[in-house]
Order: C-alpha cells, then structure tokens, then sequence
C-alpha cells in the first residue's frame, strides 16, 4: 500500500542523500520525493516521500527515518486524513487547429498557460497526482511534447471540532 | 580564548578521559602529530595498517566499556578504516575514528589523498560529521562523543580538513550535550515491563535469548538476578557471551547456526522468549517462520528499529536492557503472586528437559591421540587461563571453537567480528584489548587464513612490549569456507587450501616475538604453558586435523532445530 510520509529534518550537509542513502541500502522504495526548508523555523527542511510496501516494511521506514540523528519527526501523512498536491509543467503542441482545445483541456482542470509559443503552449496543472495524470493524458492526442513533474507534498487536516 | 585547534582537539580528548589513541599518520592529519609528540597525557599507539587501528579501538572500546579512539589521515588512511568502521557498527561498539582531510578549499577537486570519506561512511557510521569552520570543531567532538556513547552504540566519524587543524579557535568549558534530534530513550514503559512480567509468570516453559546489548549496557547483573532467581534457562548470542555466566546450570550456551543443540531446542519449544539486547539475525533465528513458533516475544532493545523487524514481537520494550532488567527485577520482588521459589519449581520439569537434550547430543567432538583437535586446544586454553582471559577472535572456524568452548564467565572478556565478520580482526583487537587490561592475559584465537590479514600487527605488539597470545588453530584451510564446500559444493575445495602459508614460528621470530609450534595433543598444554608463562608476544602454531568441521550446524535457510550434528 502507498504511503506518504512526511519527514522534518535539520538543514544539514548531507542530510539528503542520509535519507536516500537509507531507502537504496535497505531496499526500501521511494515513489517520489520533494524537499524544500520550511520557512516556518531556520536551518529546517520538509521532505516529503510517497512510498510502498506491507505495513512492516512502513514501520521499519518510519523508525529508520527517525533513527537519523538529522531528523527531527517523522510522520505517516497517510494514516490521518490529509490533503496532497503534485504540481506538472507540460509543453503542450498548439498550433491554431488546437490552441483553444488545448486552453479549454486546461481550463477545466483549473490549469493555467505560462508560457506561450508560435507552436506550443507550457501549461502548469497542479492537484492530486491523478488529476496531474488525467490532465496529462487528456492533452496527448494533441500533441505532449514535455513534462516535467514534481514529487507529492502532502499535510494532515486539521481538527474539524470547534 | 583562542587557542591552536588541534590544541583544543587534545582538550577535548582529555576532556573525554581518553588515555589511549590507535592512529597512523599523513600528511592532511600532521599537525595534529605534531600535538601529539608533546602530549603527556594521551598515548598515542602507532598500528601498521589504519584498519588495525580501528580494530584496537573497538576492542579497547568494549573492554574499558567507554569509547574508543582511531585517528588517520586523508584519502587512502581513511578508506582503510571502512572496515573497522562497518565492523563497529554492526556489533554497536562506541568509537569516534577521527580522519585527515584535505583543506576545505581543496575538497571537490580530486586533491592528493582526497576522498569523500563521510559520503563513503554515511551508510556504515552511527553519525559522521566533516568540520569545514574551526569554530565548530569543539562542539562537533563533543556531540561525537555524545553520540557514540549513548543510545545504542556506534561509530561516528569526523572528518578533519588540514586547514581547519591549522586554525584558532575558541575553547569553551564543556556543558552537557543537548540535541533537539538526538533523545535515546532509557527508561522502559512501565506498562509493558508489567505486561512482560505477567507474560514470564504464565510461562511454563521460558528462554532468556540474550544479545550483546545486555554488554553494552552493563546488565550481566540484572540479567543474572532474573535468571537465578525465577529458574529461567540462558541462551546467548555470540555477541552476548558472558553477558551470563558460561558455566553456569542455566547456561545453554550460544544459540543458532552453531549454537547448542539444546539452546536450539528450547527455543523452538519454549513458550515465553525473552530477547534482550538482541536483533534476531539471520544467523540466531535460521529460517524464520520455525523460530520460537509457540512463543509469545518479549524484546528489550533500546534501538526500536530492531524490534519486529525479522520477528514479529508481542511486547516490545524500548529501553536499556539494564533498566528494563532492574524494573522486571523489582516487580518480580514487589508483585504478592509470584513466588520466586514457586517459580523455580514451576520451570523444574522444563529445566529437566532441557538436561535431556543436553545429555542426548552434548556439545563435543571426536578425541583423537594422533592429530591435535581445535576445539582440545580451546578447552586447554579455558583450563590452563581458569577462563579467565580475555579472548579475541578472527572468523570462521577459530571463531566457533572459541565461542563453543571457552565458557565465558564475565562479560567483556569476548571480542569478535560478530556481525559484519571480519577476518583479520582478532589480532588488533587483542592488542587494543591489551593496552585497555594490561594486566590480563589477552589470547587471539585465531585460523592461519585470518592471522595473515592483519599479520603486520606483530610490529605493533611487539614495539609496544605487549605480551599479547596469538593461538593460530592452523589446518592449512580456509577452514569454514571449505566446511561448506564440503557439506553443500560435492567437496569442490575451491580456493581454500591454503597450502602455501609463512613458517609461524620463524615469522614470530623475524619480529622478535616468540613462536611456538605443537603438531601432537600431548604438546598442547606445554606449548601453552610456555607461551603463558613468556613475557612476550607469542605465537602459538597448533597443527590440527585439517578437516575438521564446526558442529552442531543448521544450514542456512532451515529451521534451527534442523540441526547437522557431530
């Protein structure tokens, strides 16, 4: 089952490829992967991974994660309610039979053009990784001439309780 | 104030207690030598190969219990440690291995002696750090320290580039290191200890499965309490041994590939397993669905990533096994329903069992009057020592005999390459073992395979006037390699005969160490004698029957009980 995993960790030298070092030793998968500081606290970075496996082997995940010494919490994101987003560039072919298909493809999945050319379009979608595909799919009969994803991030919902 | 930094790493050494360093110099790591010349207070001890030094440590490490200490330099002196390194991990041994670099302004240009030793390391260190700014070389060692000593142990590497070794830098009295990532947790979930408890008070038919981390912790004496005092049997890792006493009624002795027939089966038939300290390796469970099958698992392990990762446990305790094992130990005493000696009485039938097995297939060999058997020269070793030594191991053969043989009565008295399996590791170890208990008698038990691995040592041994025993269990054989050949390849001796080896004897001698040689079983115990009663290296050269093999023996992938037996 696919997991996603949110890890919070100290802006260190290194401490990347700590984190990947440990998924390719013990042959542990990762699906996707995204990391960036927080802002929200000096030298602090979130990464978040989308992975798969049994639940001894997201088990084995989350307590080696949490055995770096570079790493300050480790959460299963995918054990809570919680909302995820995956963002794509696509260049898309746009030549005058298809621009205004293209824009409507786009308009409907709430994507949006930013960049322009005699030929082509480079739209930006972002959603659940199955809306990104979808979008994606939609536009290849047209003509896809590049895609550039990004990994998952992800955050729990908060309490609906007043 | 600022002082010169590698003034401040000797502060902070010293600061550590560190008496003892195992190193080898260079030229990224020269102006901490040039300290080092000077200093009253740190013995520094030259080693032939880096990875020796390592090896030291780690031995010395595990007989003062504190941390042990390896410096080297750059590039080639750096990569030579990987495997000391990689062999401290695996067994959670605390040292700090300290390497050259080359100046920061060099790293990332393929300098001379340049490699990126924390990138290699990364995956085999408990932590490693590179200091690239002198101001953070003090906190840096001491966070290292920190690091390697507490929780579950291991090595950390730190990474010294020449110009930050060259530098001023501040030095400020140590306070207590505090890290916001870094919080082991010792003390047990009082709940699951009394969960625990009352799981052992149902037991009819319990094992304690004890592991190096009772070691690690200093538990040997809580262990001992609960075992004596509720009558419950021992059986032990290789990296547990003496972590119960050896010749103790309640010791099954060592368990899984080559462990004891009984140790085997009574953890395949028991019904309560108390792990402590252990990891449940493949080499301790065989296959894994036969492993303790009717058991309900108890695992105290203070690394929560050890538990349930092989076997599922019922009732995992995180802590240190010392205070986990004090707290049973009072809710045993506390607790108005058990009744120690009602325990005892309880588990007399299941004790009696276990007697059977051992009476069936007691752990032994065939005694021959013609040709020296190894496991003979070990029991004479335990006899003629009073099993007091410290003993060190290589791997393979010589390291089965010795953990079968030599019953461990006192914990940190057993140094092996237990989880990463080292040939070559005995003989440092033994002398970093030496210079940690000079007072002992330290024996390497070692093959004529592994001794030649890190042979260069004598040279260290002897400058150092240490009168370290080397007892070679010499059958001109990768021994374990052609055991399996044997069993498992149609006897298919591939590249183990080892036909062409130095003479022992005249090679202990070119270093000025004293070589002794015994080809009969009646020259055993003089050889032995001599080499204890010389004040000096020794060399002892015992040629043993060639084809002996290491038995009971499960081989691997089946179930333990599924025992090859002498």
């Amino acid at each position: 089952m696919k997991h996603t995993i949110s890890v919070l960790l100290q802006n260190k030298p290194g401490v990347l490829s700590r984190v990947t070092g440990l998924f390719s030793g013990r042959g542990f998968n990762i699906e996707s992967l995204s990391v960036a500081p927080t802002l929200q606290e000096k030298n602090v970075s979130c990464l978040t991974l989308v992975t798969d496996g049994e639940d001894a082997i997201i088990e084995q995940i989350t307590k080696q994660l949490h055995k770096l010494i570079d790493v300050i919490k480790v959460t299963d994101i995918s054990e809570q309610e919680y909302v995820e987003r995956e963002m794509a560039l696509v260049r898309v072919k746009a030549e005058p039979a298809s621009r205004a298909e293209v824009l409507r493809i786009v308009d409907i999945f709430r994507g949006r053009v930013v960049d322009v050319s005699p030929k082509s379009f480079a739209v930006e979608v972002t959603g659940t990784g199955d809306k990104v595909k979808a979008m994606i799919d939609l536009l290849r009969p047209i003509g896809v001439q590049e895609i550039i994803r990004t990994g998952t991030i992800a955050m729990t919902r908060a309490s609906k309780k007043y | 104030m600022k002082i010169r930094a590698t003034e401040a790493f000797i502060k902070c050494l010293e600061e550590q207690n560190v008496d003892t360093i195992f190193g080898y110099p260079g030229g990224a790591i020269i102006d901490l030598y040039d300290d080092l010349y000077d200093c009253q207070t740190i013995k520094h001890i030259l080693v032939r190969h880096e990875q020796a030094a390592v090896h030291a440590a780690d031995a010395f490490a595990r007989v003062r219990g504190e941390v042990g200490v390896a410096l080297v330099t750059s590039g080639p002196g750096a990569t030579n440690t990987v495997t000391g390194i990689a062999s401290a991990y695996c067994d959670s041994i605390p040292i700090v291995v300290f390497t050259g670099q080359v100046p920061t302004g060099l790293i990332g240009n393929d300098a001379f002696q340049e490699v990126d030793i924390v990138g290699i390391t990364r995956p085999c260190t408990k932590h490693n750090y590179l200091v690239k700014d002198p101001k953070d070389l003090v906190a840096t060692i001491r966070e290292a320290f920190h690091i390697a000593r507490t929780g579950r142990p291991g090595p950390v590497l730190v990474d010294l580039p020449k110009d930050v070794m060259a530098a001023k830098v501040d030095f400020n009295e140590p306070k207590p290191v505090d890290m916001r990532t870094y919080k082991p947790t010792y003390e047990p979930h009082l709940g699951q200890i009394q969960k625990a408890c009352k799981a052992i008070l149902k037991a009819k038919k319990p094992v304690l499965y004890v592991g190096g981390g009772v070691i690690a912790s200093n538990a040997s004496d809580d262990l001992t309490e609960l075992a004596k005092s509720l009558g419950i049997p021992v059986t032990m890792t290789l990296m547990g041994l003496g972590g119960f006493p050896g010749t103790d009624a309640l010791s099954m002795g060592m368990l899984g590939m080559h462990g004891t027939y009984y140790s085997n089966m009574a953890v395949a038939n028991c019904d309560v397993l108390i792990a402590v300290g252990a990891r449940f390796d493949d080499r301790v469970t065989g296959k894994i669905s036969a492993f303790a099958p009717r058991a309900e698992i108890i695992h105290i392990d203070i690394d929560p990533t050890s538990i349930s990762k092989n076997v599922k446990v019922g009732i995992p305790i995180v802590a240190d096994c010392k205070h986990a094992l004090a707290s049973m130990n009072n809710w045993f005493k506390r607790e108005e329903s058990c009744n120690a000696a009602a325990e005892r009485e309880k588990h007399a039938p299941w004790l009696e069992q276990i007697k059977a097995w051992k009476s069936e297939h007691p752990l032994g060999y065939v005694e021959e009057t013609d040709v020296i058997k190894p496991q003979f020269v070990v029991q004479k070793l335990h006899e003629l020592t009073g099993g007091d030594a410290i003993i060190t191991t290589e791997v393979g053969q010589n390291q089965m005999w010795a953990a079968q043989f030599y019953h461990f009565n006192h914990p940190r008295h057993f140094m092996t390459s237990g989880g990463l399996g080292v040939m070559g590791y005995g003989f440092p170890a033994a002398i970093g073992a030496q210079m940690a208990a000079p007072d002992k008698v330290v024996i390497d038990i070692a093959g004529d395979g592994s001794i030649q691995m890190n042979i260069q040592e004598l040279a260290t041994a002897r400058h150092n006037k240490l009168p370290v025993k080397i007892a070679i269990l010499n059958n001109s054989f990768l021994g374990m390699v052609r055991q399996w050949q044997e069993l498992f390849y149609d006897k298919k001796y591939s590249s183990t005969p080892l036909e062409t080896a130095p003479d022992f004897v005249k090679l202990a001698e070119a270093y000025g160490a004293v070589g002794l040689r015994a080809t009969k079983p009646s020259e055993v115990e003089a050889v032995i004698k001599e080499a204890l009663a010389t004040d000096n290296t020794v060399i002892m050269d015992f040629v043993i029957s060639r084809e002996e093999g290491v038995y009971p023996m499960v081989p691997a992938g089946k179930a333990t009980t599924e025992m090859l037996l002498v």
